[in-house]
This record gives C-alpha cells, structure tokens and sequence, in this order.
C-alpha cells in the first residue's frame, strides 16, 4: 500500500493555495483530512503528481456565528464540528449526523469541508448540509462565489467546484428549535451507511411545522425529498401521520445496488428510516 | 543438598495467567517478519494478472528494469525450475486431479491476483512503482467461475479452469457406514422415511470466507549464510522447510526457517505459498537478501481463502423425530489449485455431520471442484464448521417439523454421558463428554424458559421486532492426528508433536516445541505446564519455537493441536527429565532411587526431611564432579508424541436475536456457551480464544463474504467490501465450562482454538430463522444480510443471491477528492 511518489507542498493561507492549484492544475490533488485521498493513493487508483495539502491554513479551521447562518471553515475536523455547542444549538442536525460518521479516528482526522467536496453520495454529511439548506463558498483566482447546496453536489464525486477553487466555508442556517435526527443503516459500525436519512422539524406542539428531509447514497449525489417534507406539513408526529409522508422520499431517487443490498430495497428501507428518522426527531422513536 | 520443609505454590494449571508474550506483540516493538532488516536486503514487487484466466503471451520488463534502483524484473520463465513448486500434502483419492502449480506460471494464470513477474529493487517503493511498468500481454480465456456449473463442465462442454486437464472435478471422496461396516444403510433409511416418517431435504451454502489475519504475509530470505535462512510470517515453519527442500532441490539441512512473531493464521498462515517460492528463488538467484511484504489487498485477493461449498442433506427421521439416516453431498471449491491441504478440508468434515448424535446410517460424498479463482484451503475449523452447520440447522428443522423444541430433539437423538467411550456412526471413538450437563448449565445461564416465553408473546403481539432462539449443540475432532489415521486418508505426513525440555546450569528451564504459535498463547501457557510438573516458577521458564535450528522436529500448528499434542509431548519430556534427574539425586542424597519422591520440584527421602531440588541437580550435571558411574552428564529430555486418537471437545452454545421484521435486520441480543473442553490451563486464554472464536462464527452468519464478479474479479477486494466485526458490532458473551476430561492425554485437555466459530454460526441461523420460522421461512442464505431476512419474510425464499458490485467508495480516480 504505498502510494506512487508525488511533490508535496502544505501552504499557509488560502492564496498560496490556490496559486499551487494555479501552477499544477491537473497535475495537482488537494489534500484535506486524508480520510478518502490517501486510500485512494495508497491502492494507486489515483496517482497525482503534486498533492497540496490544506492542513496548515489556519483560517480554513473553526466554527463561527454569521448572524442568521453557522460558518463552518473546510478544514474543521468532524470532532470539532460535533462537539461544537453553536452546532448544536443552531444545526443540530448536523451533530446528530457527525454522532454516526465513521469512528472516532477518522472524526478526528477527516474534516467537514473535505467530505462535502469528496461528494460521495455515502458520505454522511451531504444529506443534511442539503436539508439545511447550506450554501458553498468556494475560492478561486478571481475571488470568492457562494454555490446553493442544491447546486453543489453534481455527481457522484463531482461538485460545483472548479479545477481553479478550494471550498472555503459552509454556512449553514440558523435552525433554532428544530429537533432532529440522522438514521443510519448499516450491518456493521464502522461501514459507510447502505442508506441513511437525515431529518430535521420545527414543532408546532404535536403538529410538524416544517420539515427538511436529506437522503445518503440514493442517488448518486445527495437528495433533498421535497415531496415528503411538504406532505410531513400539518402532520401530528404519529406512526399513522409520518406514514404516507414517508413513502414519497423514493420519488426521483436512484439508489445503487452493490453488496449490501439491491436499489429496490434501499427504497424500501429509505422509506421505512424516513418514518423513523421523523418520529425519532420528534421524540416519538 | 538442602532440608527444606514442604513448599506451599499455587498450582498453574487452571490459573488466570497474563500472557507474557503480550506487551511485546501488542506494543510491535518486536521481532515481526516486516520488521526485519538486514544489510543489503533487497524489496520484491509482484506483478499480478488482473484476469481470472487468460494465456500469457508477452511480458514486457525493460521499462521497469530501468526504473530507479531496480535490480531485476524477472518472469517464471526467468527463474525456471528453480522457483521450485507448490505442493498439495493431501492427495484424498489416489487418482485425484490436481494441477502443476508453479509459484510464476509461464504461460497461462488461473485465477486474477496470480503473480506473473517479480520486481526486485532497493526500496519497497520502487519495487512497487516498477511493478507499474511492466507490461504484460494476455489473451484472456473463458472462466470456470460458478462452483455448480464448474463441477459439471466435464460433462456439458462447460468452462475447464486448467483446459489440459478436462475436469474440473478434483476428487470425489465418498464415506459410507454400511460400505465401512459403522452403520446401515442410508438408502433404505430414506426409502423407509419417505414412506412413513419424516424427511428433509435441505441445499445449504457455506460462502467463501477470507481469513483476514492481523498481519500480513511476510516473508524474508537471507542467502549469505552457510544456510539460506527464511524468515516467514506462518504458521507452519517445520512444514515450509521441507516443502522448500523438497521442490527446489536445496538440501534440507542447508535451510533454516524462522516464524518469528507471526499476527495470526485462522489457518490462512497454514500454506507454502507462491510468495515464500518466489523470494526464495529470487534470493539465491542474487546472493542477497530478499524481503516481500504483501499489502492487505494482495493478502484479500491471494492469501488462501476458506469454505465454499454447496451442501445437499437428506436426513431421514421417525415421525417422532429420532433420526434414522444422513446423506450428506458436497461440492467444495478449490479455487484454481489444490492447496496444501485444500482437498482435504471437506474430507475433515466427513467425520462430524453425525455430530453428538446417535445415527443409525451415514454417507458423505464430497466432490471437490476447480475453478478460477483465489484457492481455498484451512480456515479456522476446516472441515468442521461447514459440517456442524449442516447437521445443526437440519436438527432443528426436524424440531420444527415434528413441532417440539429444538433442544427435546437433540437430547432425543444424542449420546449420553453414560455411553462414552462411543464409536460414531463415522467409525470415530468419542473418548468423553456430557452433553447433558453442558446443555443444562446453557440452558440456565441463558434463561432459555423465559426467552421462549418472551418469543411467545412477541408473537401473539405480531411485534415489528421478533425474537429468535438458535441452538448449537456441537463437537468437533481436534488434535490433529493419530499418524496411522492420516496415513489412511493418504495424508502427505504424521501428525505427531515434538517437544524438549533444557535444563539450565542456573537453574532455569528451556522448553522448546514443534508447535509453532502465532497468537495462540502457547509461552504462557505451556510454561504453566511445565512449572507445575517441574515445580519451578513460573518465570522460569522459557517457550522456544518456530525456529527450525531451535525446534528440529515439529508438525506446526493447525487443527487445535498445540495444546492436546504438542502438549502432551511437553508433558512426556518433562517426564523424563524426572526420571533421568532420579538416579542423580539417589546419588547425591545417598538414598536408593526407590526411596525418592518427587513432589514441588523436590526429589525426597521418604521418611526424611532430606531432599534436593531438581534444578540444583541442574546445576550438579552442569558440573558433572560427583555423578554416579555409568551416567550421562545431562537430564535435558526430549519428546516425540504420537496421539492415539483425535481430540472430541463439545458444548452447548444458545444465541438470541432480534429480528426487525420491517428491515430484516439482525441485532444480537444474548449469547451464552458452556464448552467441554476438558482441563482447563488458562482460563484467560481460553476465553480470549472463545471470544475471538464466536466473533468469527457469528462473523460467517451474518456478515462476510468473499464474491466475484462474472470476470472473476474479487468485488469484496478490501474492508469497505468485506466486512469483518468489530467489538462495536458484537455483544458480551457469557461463557462457561463444564469439565469431562480427555481420557487420551495426561492432562485431560481438550482443543479449543476453533470451538466458538464451529460451534456459533450454526447457533445464530438457527437464532434468525427461528425468529422469523412463524412467518413462513425455514432458511435464509449466509451471510444473513437484512436483505436477505427481508427478502425471506416476503416472499418465503432464502434471500437470493449477493448483488456482484463493491460500494464505489474509492474508485473516484477523477473525483474532486479533498
């Protein structure tokens, strides 16, 4: 397991970084946690002359208040970002995701922006930065831009982001007061989710308020079902109200179909995790 | 000479030792094959065929010959009969079919991971970036891949995975007890069933397993001494000497084989493989020492792999359920060679579908098939964990058909205590056991009654989540093996254990043995052996193994044989030293020999308080001033033992699940065993060894599995794909012990490093089947994924076949990977 020799340079700021991805270009992989690019090099399925690594730019790292919106930086690491209270407070979702991502070294390791710009549909933050609603800002040579979430995830491991940018931030909406929860389907711990759904409500009392509803690995980019959260509107948190609401997370998804199991059963279990994802979130799991 | 009044030691044997090997295996500050560096040591890179079969018809070096700091790329042609050959120790039947298996093949590969060339260069790295570019031409050819349509290709102008060979079919290896004059006769049982009783038929899948050892294979050459010394990360360092000795034409005494530290086998590290060949091929080819350390994806794809059968069962019962027949009819899966053993392992299964139970009529036929794809060889239990599978899921479909409880039908049907010595329906001798008592205490440590009342209820309720109760009631033969028997099956070698005993002038011990540990606890272990037989501390004693200048003789270890023949063995020498010491001490205590006793490591005058301990006689023969006349001047001892019959540990072990009906997934919710295996030395390390024994039987129920694809491509190539437990994915187990020592050793020890996975894959099916039995399923294929389960409570079948395609995670070479 060792990777094919590559030029390496570890910059300081976001400017040095991107006039190395300037330079090299093609030649060139940006390295951020490590989590999925060094088992990648290391089985030689990529071989990239120059890996540039973020690890050192400070300003990439942290979690702060943006007024109505959560700044989360790249290279925060998941750890940082799950146990940080403005998290909590304010996109709890995204905590309860992070409680189920991988295990504890990879969380202390991987980090948030180099997940979301991996953009593998079964990973687990793509699902609620897009149920939240978040908004990318990448950094290339002629400035900052903002990318939609819905925007951001184009294909399996393709993104919006241009072979010239490096994402920078996430800002993720202030959700205060909506409960939440991330459902992960595995048949081991430490597997990637088969499927996963992460949901997130405001409360009316009983009644669903709102709902924001993401799906993991069903399709090949994260899915919002945005059928499903309009029907969850006005429902009482029941098994009975939750039901049909749930079974419309399968529109428009394509789920693969690999060793752990068949498309037409990960519809079954995104619909059936939906159900519980939302009752969970509103305490009645 | 010295009056010392009795000594008061705590017995070892049954004490909760620490293992004294740990700090330094678990730390890697030691001696591992990897860890090894010598001057001048060069790296080999394989270069391997990407196709399951296909023709070789070029290969293409200079590029990675002037790669930087390569020394040599060389091809099998290259090496030519000095690469030597791989062996099969095992021919079942006389006219079995097995093909030539050179380390390099020169002209055809026969399954994808099959090593065509080999980079030699300065570093590991560059090695390995040579390895890049060599180019290799291939004209790929038709794959024999599916295990039914390869064991028929003969017939139907199907695919032959050696073309030359016109089969696929290796050997068919038949048992029957009427034929063998162990039992009647199994058609008339069926027929009798048939007509008035009951009869299951049943076709049951063992899936292909990867043992996935801790440490990788790791192997080092060094050519520069008088001998060529091997280090080696295997379990069978005595066997890899001959084995190299034999087909390379280099004399055995000009070879030393070292297992150092070795990070676990399950059997996998039980082979001579290409790998071992190659290095030392290429090391006397360069005069200088060789490393190869394969990565953990070469070690998935290459490393022997285990199980793989298909398994058709007839049992044929009364109408009250006690059984009058077992048919049993296998095709196992060789992959593309028959490996050291491979041929043999559905062949160590002959012997145990009749289980602890009382069968009037027995045939087993196993028909052992090639393909093309990884080999299959021992893998924790060979032989007997498929076996046991088989008969116990079939027991307990009998309890459902006949409508009484799995555990009434097994005590219908077994051996009871009082029937031992029993000859099985197999022709084997169960020397001892209690089934009833092992059950008893399960079935109270469990709470087996409240359990099946919980069921009951979630049933009536139609929970979402139901409640399974699987029972495994198994034994196994172990300590492998009475010569004479393996001699009989046409085994390539004895199955004797070779131990000694040195006593050092200062008084401590040196214990050197055949078996050779990689994991498994032996220096803890047999120093608690020895210190109590000996009477000397503990810290005394000294474990030496693996070394082939150390440990002359030895068969290595496998088959749950260290402890009950190597052991023994032990025992034996230890034994003679005492004898040997005995005259010595007369001597010096001016008594008669028949006037001594030895207790506590003392020799004693009886009726005195005149004694001497046996290491200050140590010391006197290092010395040798005052020895009687006419006596050598040494008391170190050897040991050459031969078992008389096979080893029958046993146990009952209960699995609850909980099956979410809505999902089909499987959560463990209790697991209790009460294994038989005779006295206990260290209940540390047998618990350590039940543990990790459960995890991999439970491991096979429900979780891996080794699948291709239709090109023969490994798709559960890496640990996204192949998924093995961890602690997380597990439960506590509670474990116990009832104790029917074994009559055939001195000890009274019984085998235990494969009873947890023999005995609980079966115990967790029957867990899941018997949860969900209610709703119309009656088996679900292993691995048990909630597909599966989902799949049976739908529509009745087992679940359907694995889906052939890995999860993508790592495949992104043009992804936006940060």
């Amino acid at each position: 397991m060792i990777p094919a020799a590559f030029e390496y340079v570890a910059p300081t700021t976001v400017e040095e970084a991107l006039a190395a991805l300037a330079e090299h270009g093609d030649e060139a992989k940006i390295i951020a946690g490590g989590q999925s690019l060094l088992p990648v090099l290391r089985m030689r399925l990529n071989a990239p002359e120059w890996v540039i690594d973020l690890g050192r730019i400070e300003s990439l790292r942290g979690v702060r208040d943006g007024g109505d919106h959560l700044v989360i930086g790249a290279m925060t690491t998941h750890h940082d970002v799950g146990q940080d209270p403005l998290v909590h407070e304010h996109a709890l979702l995204v905590s309860k995701a992070i409680t189920h991502l991988a295990d504890a070294q990879v969380r202390h390791r991987g980090t948030f922006g180099g997940s979301l710009a991996h953009a593998d549909p079964g990973g687990d933050l793509g699902a609620p930065a897009l149920a939240l609603g978040s908004t990318f800002v990448v950094q290339g040579p002629g400035g900052t831009r903002e990318v939609a979430a819905g925007d951001f995830f184009v294909d399996l491991f393709e993104t919006a982001i241009s072979d010239d940018e490096i994402l920078v931030e996430v800002r993720v909406p202030k959700h205060d007061g909506w409960v939440a929860s991330y459902e992960k389907f595995v048949r081991i711990a430490h597997q990637w989710p088969i499927v996963a759904v992460a949901a997130t409500l405001r409360m009316e009392g009983d009644t669903i308020a709102e709902a924001r509803i993401g799906l993991t690995n069903m399709g090949s980019t994260p899915l919002r079902a945005s059928a499903a959260e309009q029907a969850l509107v006005g429902q009482p948190a029941t098994e009975e109200g939750v039901a049909a609401a749930a079974a419309l997370v399968v529109e428009g998804t394509n789920p693969p179909t690999d060793l752990n199991g068949t498309a037409e059963y990960r519809r079954h279990v995104a619909t059936v995790f939906t159900r519980r994802a939302v009752l969970a979130a509103a305490g009645r799991g | 000479m010295t009056a010392t009044q009795e000594p008061t030691r705590q017995a070892e044997i049954g004490r909760d030792r620490r293992r004294k090997e740990d700090q330094r295996l678990i730390t890697g500050r030691t001696r591992w094959t990897d860890n090894i560096t010598l001057p001048g040591m060069l790296h080999l890179a394989m270069v391997r065929s990407p196709y399951a079969h296909a023709r070789i018809t070029g290969i293409e070096t200079s590029a990675a010959k002037a790669s930087t700091n390569v020394v040599a790329v060389l091809t099998g042609a290259d090496l030519g009969e000095g690469q030597g050959a791989c062996i099969n120790a095992w021919p079942v039947t006389t006219d079995q079919v097995t093909p030539a298996h050179l380390p390099m093949p020169t002209d055809r590969v026969a399954f994808a991971g099959e090593t065509v060339a080999v980079v030699v260069a300065r570093s590991a790295a560059e090695a390995r970036d040579a390895a890049e570019l060599v180019e290799v031409d291939y004209e790929e050819l038709p794959a024999a891949l599916d295990l039914k349509e390869a064991a028929a290709a003969h017939e139907n102008g199907g695919v032959i995975a050696h073309p030359d060979l016109g089969t696929n079919v290796s050997a068919v290896w038949r048992f029957d007890s009427a034929e063998a004059g162990t039992g009647g006769d199994v058609e008339a049982a069926i027929t009798e069933a048939r007509a008035g009783g009951i009869l299951i038929e049943r076709e049951y899948r063992q899936q292909r397993l990867i043992p996935a050892f801790m440490e990788p294979r790791s192997v080092v050459v060094d050519p520069t001494g008088e001998q060529i010394t091997v280090w080696s990360a295997t379990q069978i360092p005595h066997i890899l000497r001959f084995a190299l000795a034999a087909t390379t034409g280099v004399p055995e005494s000009k070879i030393r084989v070292i297992a150092p530290d070795v990070g676990g086998g399950f059997g996998g590290k039980l082979q001579q493989t290409p790998e071992e060949m190659i290095a030392f091929a290429v090391a006397r080819r360069l005069g200088k020492p060789v490393k190869f350390t394969e990565t953990r994806s070469e070690s998935l794809l290459t490393a022997h792999h285990g199980r793989d059968q298909w398994q058709r069962l007839t049992l044929a019962a009364t109408s009250d359920g006690r059984v009058t027949g077992l048919k049993v009819d296998l095709l196992a899966d060789l992959g593309a060679y028959v490996a050291i053993v491979g041929g043999g392992v559905p062949v160590l299964g002959a012997f145990m579908f009749n289980a602890i139970y009382k069968f009037p009529a027995y045939q087993f036929q196993t028909t052992n098939v090639l393909t093309n794809k990884t080999w299959t060889d021992a893998y924790r239990g060979a032989g007997r964990p498929e076996a046991t599978y088989a008969i116990e899921r079939l027991m307990d479909e009998l309890a459902a058909e006949v409508g009484v409880d799995p555990l009434e039908i097994r005590e219908k049907n077994w051996i009871t205590h009082e029937e031992f010595p029993f000859t099985t329906v197999a022709g084997l001798e169960y020397d001892s056991g209690n089934y009833e008592a092992a059950t008893a205490r399960a079935k109270e440590m469990f709470g087996y009654d409240a359990l099946r009342a919980e069921q009951a209820e979630r049933r009536a309720a139609g929970d979402r989540v139901q409640l399974g109760l699987g029972v495994s009631t198994f034994t196994e033969m172990c300590g492998l093996a009475p010569s004479r028997v393996l001699g009989s099956l046409n085994y390539g070698a004895g199955g004797w254990e070779h131990a000694e005993v040195r006593m050092l002038a200062t008084g401590k011990v040196e214990v050197i043995t055949g078996a050779s540990a990689h994991g498994q606890g032996h220096e803890t272990a047999f120093s608690q052996i020895v210190a109590d037989r000996l009477g000397v501390p503990f810290e005394d004693v000294e474990v030496l193994h693996g070394d082939t200048q150390i440990s002359h003789k030895g068969l290595d270890t496998y088959g749950s044989r260290s402890l009950v023949v190597g052991g023994e063995a032990l025992v034996r020498a230890v034994d003679k030293v005492i004898e040997k010491a005995r005259p010595i001490a007369a001597h010096l205590l001016e008594a008669s020999a028949d006037d001594l006793e030895f207790k506590h490591g003392q020799f004693s005058v009886k009726g005195t308080d005149a004694a001497m301990a046996i290491t200050e006689i140590a010391t006197a023969v290092f010395a040798a001033h005052n020895l009687p006349d006419g006596v050598e001047p040494s008391i170190d001892s050897e040991a050459t033992y031969d078992p008389v019959n096979f080893n029958y540990p046993h146990g009952t072990h209960l699995c609850a699940v909980e099956v979410d009906t809505e999902t089909g997934q499987i959560k463990l919710r209790k697991y209790v065993c009460c294994d038989d295996i005779g006295v206990v030395i260290n209940p540390l390390i047998v618990a350590g060894q039940v543990h990790g024994g459960l995890v991999q039987g439970i491991a096979q129920a429900l979780w891996e599995e080794a699948v291709y694809d239709e090109n023969g491509t490994l798709v559960s190539g890496s640990f996204v794909d192949y998924l093995l437990p961890t602690a997380a994915d597990t439960i506590s187990f509670e474990i116990d012990h009832t104790t029917s020592p074994a009559t055939t050793n001195s000890l009274g020890t019984k085998g235990v490093g494969e009873a947890g996975t023999i005995a609980s894959t079966p115990a967790v099916v029957n867990a899941v089947v018997d949860a969900v039995r209610h709703l119309g399923v009656n088996d679900i294929t292993m691995p048990c994924t909630p597909e599966r389960v989902w799949r049976a409570i739908n529509d009745g079948s087992s679940g359907g076949e694995t889906p052939e395609a890995a999860m993508p995670h790592f495949d992104s070479a043009e992804g936006d990977v940060q």
